[in-house]
């Protein structure tokens, strides 16, 4: 297997660009639209919103205003699959179509995914959405035919300030805290890395640099597995049929008072029709 | 609305499991319920129930053939429905334990099987069929225990799998419970109980096995009223989300599917000859309101 390899995304230095979003369309040939033209948001410069099946990269405007406007904050963060170590989308895929690949990355197989869409909803940050040109569950795949090809991913790639930076997980983690020291040593006390370690998921391949809190840029706090309701879940369930068959049971064993409530109503209906 | 304080599963994307998958926790309820009511009026009811049993059963069938229909028909690519049995590109099974999707796929194949085997004993014990024998498959044969207890298990298994599915998931509400599947399995009984008595009194047949569905209803509607207030307290803060046109709906689903039912069974309120009927129709309204709030009141949160 191969080294395990990930995306470093160094928010301080993303310019918005989009670059990353064009070279991800352009190589991974998802469509502008959802069908019909390309809407806009209205109410943000950030016009592509949110990750989904056509939207692989997203590049995130955090617009922070005074409510005077006269004073304000832009955030920018070049945001993807995290491909996580502990990955909930693969855990709960019934058809076997997301696998984690020799790179330590998370791929949807687009042939076998059927669109049963358990997925999306088990993903803990939103990542994955329907693909309207192929009717599956789709998002990054931190370009698996390029790396089996020995290329680096398109948007790392098309990246003009190295905001995201491509390589194996073990130099990323280096280069981030080197990233992370320097920041602080320049009076930026704020930086620190988001999922850079085993805590978050086991580690999220692809990780961050952030100046603010995770949900400022849309991220959960404390992103969990699916899996740690289930055994809880099917706990309370058995529970509920224990007691509604012996419910049922008893209902049926009360033959006296079933009979009389027969008699009952049938003496009532033929009171009424008399 | 500033994110800061929002619970973890805000952060996540819905997965447009909409009106085809409502309709799908409805029937495929029903369907569990039906057959387990019916296998416990063929062991512990009269002989009189046995019309009782075979009407479960025949409700059993034909609503899980149509949950079957309805899950396919939502899939993105529905040809693809066996890729949920078999792996594709090895043609080896395809099974995961601890994915309630997968376990459930294979729960509707069996318990489809297992009631397709009663239905057929139904139709026989009916005269519907030539071959009389096929009645054995029923209680009180040995073989027809078997069949019964296995798809006794299986359809507890199909009406309540459906909640812990919702759980497995980093969605508001959903992944915010562990009740979610004692709910469902609780809201199948009640509804299952209320067709099967709505369906004996519009055929004008009334077995003693009615009757005692009647009281396992009235206790079924009582238990799934003290789940659904547990259910809002284990939500803590996340609750918050039903003080919304939601929130009105579950109140108008617990007042129609709920308190109105336990009224007219205990005759505090009575309509006459329809009173029984009336409150298994509003038990059934019920059921299917309160899964589109389950459903739905989560579909509009987070990244949408």
């Amino acid at each position: 297997m191969a080294e395990p390899m990930g995306f470093f995304t160094d928010t301080t230095v993303c310019i918005g660009c989009k670059a990353c979003e064009v070279a991800c369309k352009e190589w991974n040939q998802l469509p502008a639209s959802a069908g019909g033209a390309p809407t806009l948001s209205g109410d943000s410069y950030d016009n592509t919103r949110r990750l989904d099946g056509i939207h692989w990269r997203h590049v995130r405007f955090v617009e922070q205003f005074s409510p005077d406007r006269r004073d304000g904050r832009w955030l920018l963060m070049s945001d993807v699959c995290k491909h996580c170590v502990q990955a909930g989308c693969l855990e709960v895929c019934p058809t076997g179509a997301i696998i984690r690949t020799e790179f330590d990355t998370v791929v949807i197989q687009s042939d076998t995914c059927n669109g049963c869409r358990d997925c999306i909803g088990a993903c803990p940050f939103g990542v994955i959405g329907m693909n309207p040109v192929s009717d599956t569950a789709q998002k990054c795949t931190l370009c698996y035919d390029r790396l089996q090809a020995g290329l680096e991913p398109a948007c790392s790639k098309a990246c003009p300030t190295d905001s995201i930076q491509f390589g194996t997980i073990a130099d990323l983690r280096q280069k981030a805290q080197a990233r992370v020291g320097k920041l602080h040593a320049g009076g930026e006390r704020r930086a620190y890395l988001y999922g850079a370690d085993d805590k978050m998921l086991g580690g999220l391949n692809s990780f961050f640099l952030l100046v603010d809190k995770p949900e400022v840029y849309g991220l959960p706090p404390n992103p969990r597995l699916p899996t740690r309701n289930l055994v809880p879940s099917s706990l309370f369930s058995a529970l509920g049929a224990l007691v509604l068959g012996l419910m049922g049971v008893i209902s049926f064993r009360m033959r006296g008072a079933n009979a009389a409530a027969r008699e009952e109503e049938l003496a009532d209906e033929r009171d009424r029709t008399a | 609305m500033s994110a800061i304080g929002l619970p973890d599963t805000f952060f996540t994307a819905p997965p447009h499991w909409r009106w085809l998958i409502i309709l799908y926790f409805f029937v495929g309820g029903l369907a569990g319920g039906c057959y387990m009511l019916a296998v416990l009026a063929d062991v512990f009811g009269d002989p009189g129930d046995r019309r009782l049993a075979r009407t479960g059963y025949s409700i059993a069938f034909g609503a899980i053939v149509l949950s079957g229909l309805l899950l396919t028909i939502d899939l993105g690519q529905p040809q693809r429905f066996w890729h949920m049995l078999v792996q594709s590109h090895t043609g080896r099974p395809m099974f995961k334990a601890w994915s309630p999707m997968s376990v459930g796929s294979w729960a509707l194949l069996l318990f489809g099987a297992v009631s397709s085997l009663s239905f057929l004993a139904a139709l026989a014990d009916a005269g519907r069929l030539p071959w009389r024998g096929l009645s054995r498959l029923r209680p009180p044969s040995a073989a027809g225990y078997v069949v019964g207890v296995i798809g006794g298990l299986l359809g507890f298994f199909v009406a309540g799998y459906t909640g812990v599915l919702l759980s497995v998931t980093n969605r508001p509400i959903w992944a915010d419970t562990w009740l979610l599947g004692l709910t469902f399995i609780v809201s199948a009984a009640s509804i299952s109980a209320a067709l099967l008595v709505l369906v004996s009194y519009v055929d004008g047949w009334l077995s003693t096995g009615v009757y005692a569905l009647r009281r396992f209803d009235a206790w079924a509607l009582v238990l799934e009223l003290l789940v659904l207030v547990a259910l809002v307290a284990s939500l803590g803060a996340v609750a918050r989300i039903w003080l919304s046109a939601w929130g009105a709906f579950l109140l108008a689903m617990v007042i129609i599917g709920i308190v109105a039912p336990l009224a007219l069974h205990w005759r505090l309120v009575a309509v006459g000859r329809l009173t029984t009927p009336i409150a298994a129709a509003l038990v059934l309204v019920g059921g299917f309101l309160l899964r589109v709030v389950i459903v739905l009141s989560s579909e509009g949160l987070g990244l949408v």
